[in-house]
């Protein structure tokens, strides 16, 4: 195109693509196809571009400099995916961060990366309020939705708070200057640990840009695809259906979750949706679900992962949608994605999560580091340019999941997964081998809620399992031990509500007058399972 | 007390864990506000169920139905009214 900025050439042709560029190549590309579904409106590649072009100048005026974190504090909208672009724009690093996180967590991730910016919903304007003053790097707030403030407001510490519609209507669109190498971090994605701490995962924009472009690659992805979007944007799996839907121009129709099937699904016929990426917990929901009165004969692909399907659940989802090709597949946020299975094997190996994506390596090594074969269950351990930084100023726990590769400056994510291997190299998962659970699809850090449920007064011993649920995959379950018999199920829970995301509140809780212990003191889970 | 209020009490008590009641308008978006988050909305079904003594279809759970607090009383005066409820 003749407005394009030719000095950006030449960075393309070393293959120095930024993930700005999934962005504005379709927007140079396909300026006037619809590029985003959402919240009754529909955004083409120009629009959005122009959109994150304004909001970058703001953030860019408001002191944000290369390299600085944008907390993306938002429910899937349009607002938040102009915010992770315009914070790419500026040359800055998005945070994506779940919507139903509490206030001291919320407060915990902002200050350990030091965020700059912060994108809030205008309904949150009071706990931003509340929080502002604990953040002293953070320069400038976005307000989203409707809101009646001024678009521009100093708060006494010298904060600004700003207002999203304001800045579409008062800043001229310019595409700002390419900052950026990809060496750069272009997103922070927090995870739980077993500490319980959460951890910043680095992402730079090699790697981002690579991992896309491998997914894309095995699902064939082309540009006629509508994928729908109801995983959250916090979610890496749900941010990477927004980042891979840009970079090959198709459509992302962009919805607020699940907890509406029954409209999801009209809106997926009536969009002619061809790509459904879901977890365990939705794939349930769908299967006693009646669809006979939906017409998803578009329907070109699903994707699980997450957390494995059950094989039960695999071969309905195959005779519900003969027409469509499902990929199972595993992966962790510090690969982005790792292993997939061609959906060709799915009837020899419905229990297999296949192997390492287009482009990576994988292979399982015993304690002592020696490579396993066949048959034999060891940790999967990654090589691959899809391997992320490191955790975000965490050297210790960097140190233990990602280590030296065969050849000098490499790294290798050890993921802490442990796998085994058929005679023709498919992967199937055993366990992990810390106690992580999955719940809902997300990582739940038993540790994370029993410091919550010690909070509670009367507390004196908590153990957080995970227990096999058909819709949730695990459901987590709370053992308590408490003195003076004043707490109940209702006060339990009503404390976990108010002080954790929603998928980190136990579905069960039982109370018991001791737990089981090891020889050295420590609660012993595998005797309450 | 009403449908409206028998909601009201059901979301403030469980979902809310408000020790003022439900401070928001009978047409106040469960999801736009934060009220019911995804979850919720599942534990709402079980809770009409169980209280109003009828099955709620899966296609029934739409926002139309159940996003306010006078969206699902009405869902439930229509529901318990007709021949099938």
């Amino acid at each position: 195109m003749d407005d394009c900025p030719h000095q950006e050439e030449p960075d393309i042709i070393l293959g120095s693509m930024l993930v700005r560029d999934f962005l504005e190549h379709s927007a140079d590309r396909l300026p006037e196809k619809v590029a985003l579904i959402c919240d009754q409106q529909r955004l083409t590649y120009a629009q959005l571009d122009r959109m994150a072009d304004r909001l970058a100048e703001g953030m860019i005026t408001h002191g944000l400099q290369r390299g600085d974190r944008v907390g993306i504090y938002l429910n899937n909208t349009v607002e938040a995916v102009v915010g992770i672009f315009a914070t790419l724009k500026a040359g800055g690093a998005f945070v994506p961060i779940n919507p139903t996180t509490k206030r001291d967590k919320l407060v915990y991730i902002l200050n350990n990366c030091r965020a700059s910016g912060l994108l809030v919903d205008s309904r949150q304007a009071s706990l931003l309020d509340e929080v502002v003053g604990l953040l002293p790097a953070l320069k400038f707030s976005v307000l989203s939705g409707s809101s009646s403030r001024a678009s521009q407001r100093n708060s006494s510490d010298g904060h600004k708070v700003l207002n999203f519609n304001a800045i579409q209507q008062e800043i001229q669109p310019q595409r700002p200057r390419r900052a950026n190498i990809d060496l750069d971090l272009a997103c922070l994605i927090y995870t739980s640990g077993t500490t319980g701490d959460p951890k910043g995962v680095m992402c730079d924009h090699s790697n981002v840009v690579f991992a896309a472009s491998s997914i894309i690659e095995y699902i064939s992805n082309v540009q006629d695809d509508i994928v729908v979007g109801i995983l959250p944007l916090s979610f890496d799996y749900g941010l990477y259906q927004l980042l891979m839907t840009f970079k090959f121009g198709g459509t992302l129709v962009l919805e607020r979750g699940f907890a509406y099937p029954a409209q999801v699904l009209k809106r997926m016929v009536e969009e002619q949706v061809t790509g459904f990426p879901g977890v365990p917990t939705i794939f349930a929901i769908i299967l006693r679900m009646d669809l006979s009165n939906y017409d998803l004969s578009k329907l070109r692909y699903l994707t699980n992962t997450a957390a494995a399907l059950p094989p039960s659940h695999i071969q309905e989802l195959r005779d519900k949608f003969p027409w469509a090709r499902l990929f199972s597949m595993y992966g962790l946020t510090e690969t982005k994605r790792t292993l997939y299975l061609p959906p060709d094997q799915l009837d020899k190996r419905p229990g297999s999560v296949g192997i390492a994506i287009p482009g990576t390596e994988v292979w399982l090594e015993d304690e002592t580091g020696r490579r396993l074969g066949p048959g034999e269950v060891g940790e999967l351990v990654v090589r691959g340019r899809h391997v992320m930084r490191g955790y975000w100023e965490a050297p210790e726990a960097t140190a233990a999941r990602y280590r030296p590769g065969p050849l000098p400056g490499e790294r290798l994510c050890y993921t802490g997964d442990l796998f085994r291997q058929d005679e023709e190299g498919y992967f199937y998962f055993v366990s992990r081998k810390d106690d992580i659970i999955k719940s809902r699809g997300e990582k739940v850090a038993p540790k994370e809620v029993e410091n919550v449920l010690y909070m509670l007064a009367g507390v004196v011993e908590a153990a957080v399992i995970g227990v096999p649920d058909p819709i949730l995959g695990q459901a987590l379950k709370a053992f308590l031990v408490v003195s003076g018999n004043k707490l109940g199920e209702a006060q339990v829970l009503a404390h976990c509500r108010v002080n954790l995301e929603d998928f980190m509140v136990p579905k069960y809780v039982e109370f018991r007058d001791g737990l089981p212990k090891t020889s050295s003191g420590k609660i012993k889970k595998t005797d309450l399972r | 007390m009403t449908i409206e209020d028998n909601i009201k009490d059901y979301i403030a008590r469980n979902l809310l864990f408000s020790d003022n009641g439900f401070p928001y308008a009978d047409d106040a978006s469960f999801l736009d506000e934060g009220i019911v988050d995804s979850v919720g909305v599942m534990e709402l079904v079980t809770f009409v169920e169980e209280t109003f003594g009828m099955k709620v279809d899966d296609f029934d759970i739409t926002p139309d139905n159940f996003d306010s607090v006078s969206r699902l009383a009405t869902y439930i005066r229509n529901k318990s009214k007709s021949p099938d409820g």
